[in-house]
């Protein structure tokens, strides 16, 4: 018997053991026609290339997917990012999204949240509650999810620089509700590196950043096992204009300095590196996009076991979450980005996403509207129960283009990684703009291409028609901010304020040495300490980033 | 003649910054001169950098949202430096169609949305800087 037929009995027995404990959606799959199909197609007769380039769904080197049998098991989180205005109005839009059918939640927050102010700060002005839910106090967390058992769902927090404060307000809200931290599932973005190149919120040094990162794997690979720590992000490099092969290399060049900070911190690979995710952007260009997931998973299963010695499968998985391109979405003829939606979203599900975003059609316009949501969550439901794409498992392997793009994604992601570990890694190369302007030549490239017509965008520089009459958009009301003004100052007349003074100083003190700073956040969010105080706190000791000029 | 003198700025806490370094390499491109201050400007570090710099034109950028609140702060203190009539400003970024008429009350000269093209704001640039001494 060969050694793959070997690795094929092997996957067999796995997949019987997983069938019995969890029986897959169907008995039988068959296509709309009655034609069987099964889990998974391979070539009539599998070389080592095969064996080593494509391999065995959830084996090494992971390039046909994390699990192995994919969406036959279960179909991926529908995950659709929301928040606005107040806690209050943001837990109504949740409560409505789980009762429509979504799977997890996932939270926008408003600009002075994502960079450390309270709602009554003078840079708050204009921005409290327009790009997602203001949160200044775990006053806010309990109101955003009242009514939300948080040991039945996963929350997603697209939250950054201040992640660990408002993990520590997730876990207090939890521990109100008699949730213990084993029982928490979600993610928080906690991506830094990411902020300085590509999405702007950043907040503290990449040094003092990197430490407190490290401080939130230890204290959750104790603490809370189920959370993933981070989520290593390409989707902003790409909407800031990068290319495909430019968000697989800047992503995984961002995740192996969050590896090797951590274990130059003296944490175990195996610890804390199954609990690392990802985060991808699903662009217009179908198959390029399908062949670039697969690319990255089989790339980063190489470096971790190559480079870092990882040994834990878990390690070596990438595991991610897709949103649609933002950036593909356009103002004129919005209805068109439903199409462009459904597209990018297929893409996702062909490369095997675990959960997905699909965005709205009027994102180009303003907030969506719930009407837009609610397409966008249905064409994520059409692609899984009606496109039968989802019953076998990574339908487009073999296909000649689909893996020359494959490699060649990898092989040109290679070569960048070289180039940034010649800089001294990915902190650096940001440090130095490197990051920053490869990515925006990308994005006058691309704009150049679309002004001469070389890549057409129908309904922009093509088949344009005249101006449609906007519909309906979402507004936010301006006197969120007033309220939440108000708010604070209550809160801040009945506190116990002693006990807020005692709590930073203690994290001042643990921020200037060496020590894990997750139990003094939590003892600071629950002594109702504000996230501007904590954070002011952290800007004292650590100082604030300052951003090179690249153009 | 000397160059038009553009200053990009990102008012607010907005880090959406493709379209104002997209702009800014279009219009040094098309031989203007191109100041870009990064982002987090408040309006009145933006209108003291035009000062600075002499600059024929502002061009705003946000996608956040909060120009309603932003664009008219900035064009108030561009009226108080007395700024109004040397200094186009112009601005861009997801700016809801209904909210234009009151970003031009405010004296903001035109909005420009997604998918716009680059020479379209050259253009409009070249053919509305104001005359100066």
């Amino acid at each position: 018997m060969s050694d793959f037929e070997q690795q094929l009995m092997a996957w067999q027995t796995k997949v019987d053991k997983l069938l019995s404990k969890r029986p897959e959606r169907k008995d039988q799959f068959a296509t709309i026609s009655g034609l069987p199909v099964d889990r998974l197609y391979l070539p009539q007769e599998p070389g080592e290339e095969y064996a080593g380039k494509l391999g065995l769904p959830g084996e090494y080197p992971y390039t046909r997917g994390v699990q192995p049998n994919m969406y036959r098991g279960r179909l991926w989180t529908m995950r659709q990012y929301a928040g606005f205005a107040t806690a209050a109005e943001s837990n109504q839009r949740y409560r409505y999204l789980l009762d429509q059918g979504t799977t997890g939640l996932s939270v926008a927050f408003d600009l002075p949240t994502q960079i450390g102010y309270d709602a009554d700060h003078k840079l708050a002005q204009g921005e409290v509650g327009k790009v997602g839910v203001s949160i200044s106090s775990l006053k806010d967390m309990e109101a955003l999810f009242d009514q939300i058992p948080l040991d039945k769902v996963s929350t997603s927090m697209t939250i950054n620089a201040p992640a660990a404060i408002l993990l520590a307000m997730y876990i207090a809200v939890g521990a109100q509700q008699g949730v213990s931290p084993e029982q928490l599932r979600g993610t928080i973005q906690n991506d830094i590196l990411k902020e300085y190149s590509s999405r702007g919120t950043y907040i503290f040094p990449p040094k003092p950043s990197m430490r407190v990162i490290t401080n939130i794997f230890a204290y959750c690979a104790e603490s809370v096992p189920q959370w993933n720590t981070i989520s290593i992000s390409g989707y902003h490099i790409r909407e800031a204009g990068s290319t495909a092969v430019q968000e697989v290399a800047f992503t995984l060049a961002n995740g192996m300095a969050y590896v090797k900070a951590a274990m130059d911190a003296g944490l175990d690979v195996d610890q804390f590196a199954p609990r690392l995710s990802f985060f991808f952007n699903a662009h217009s260009d179908f198959l390029e996009e399908v062949a670039k997931y697969r690319a990255a998973r089989r790339l980063w299963a190489r470096i971790m076991k190559e480079r870092f010695g990882a040994s834990n499968p878990k390690s070596l998985m990438v595991r991610f979450h897709t949103q649609t391109a933002g950036c593909s979405l356009t103002a004129q003829q919005p209805k068109n980005n439903i199409v462009r939606v459904a597209f990018q979203a297929m893409s996702a599900v062909l490369g095997g996403t675990q959960s997905l975003h699909t965005n709205s059609m009027d994102e180009a316009l303003a907030l969506p509207t719930q009407e837009a949501v609610t397409i966008a969550l249905r064409t994520q439901q059409i692609i899984g129960y009606e496109s039968g794409v989802t019953d076998t498992v990574d339908p487009l392997a073999g296909a000649y283009y689909i893996e020359h793009l494959t490699d060649e994604i990898e092989k040109r992601a290679e070569e960048y990684i070289s180039k940034i570990d010649e800089m001294g890694g990915a902190v650096e190369a940001v440090e130095q703009g490197y990051v920053q302007r490869e990515i925006q030549d990308a994005a006058y490239e691309y704009q150049k291409a679309i002004e001469t017509g070389a890549r057409v965008v129908v309904g922009v520089n093509k088949f344009a028609t005249a101006k449609e009459s906007p519909g309906d958009i979402l507004r936010v009301d301006p006197k969120v901010r007033i309220e939440q003004m108000e708010a604070l100052a209550a809160l801040k007349a009945e506190r116990d304020n002693a006990a807020v003074e005692k709590n930073l100083a203690a994290l001042k003190q643990a921020a200037a040495g060496e020590d894990n700073l997750m139990p003094h956040f939590l003892s600071c969010v629950q002594s109702y300490a504000t996230l501007g105080e904590i954070c002011d706190t952290l800007r004292g000791v650590f100082g604030e980033y300052q951003a090179p000029t690249t153009i | 003649m000397r160059k038009i003198r553009v200053l990009a700025a990102k008012p607010g806490l907005d880090g959406h910054d493709r379209g104002v370094k997209v702009i800014a390499a279009a219009l040094r491109d098309a031989g203007m001169e191109v100041i870009y201050t990064g982002l987090r400007q408040t309006p009145e570090q933006i209108v003291a950098t035009a000062i600075q710099e002499d600059v024929d034109v502002i061009a705003l950028s946000i996608l956040s949202g909060a120009h309603d609140y932003l664009f008219p702060e900035v064009m108030k203190m561009v009226k108080d430096k007395g700024l109004d009539d040397e200094v186009l400003v112009l601005g861009g970024g997801v700016i809801p169609e209904s909210d234009v008429a009151a970003m031009k009350e405010a004296g903001v000269a035109d909005i420009f949305g997604p998918g716009t093209p680059t020479a379209k704001i050259v253009e409009y640039i070249e053919a509305n800087v104001k005359q100066r001494d």
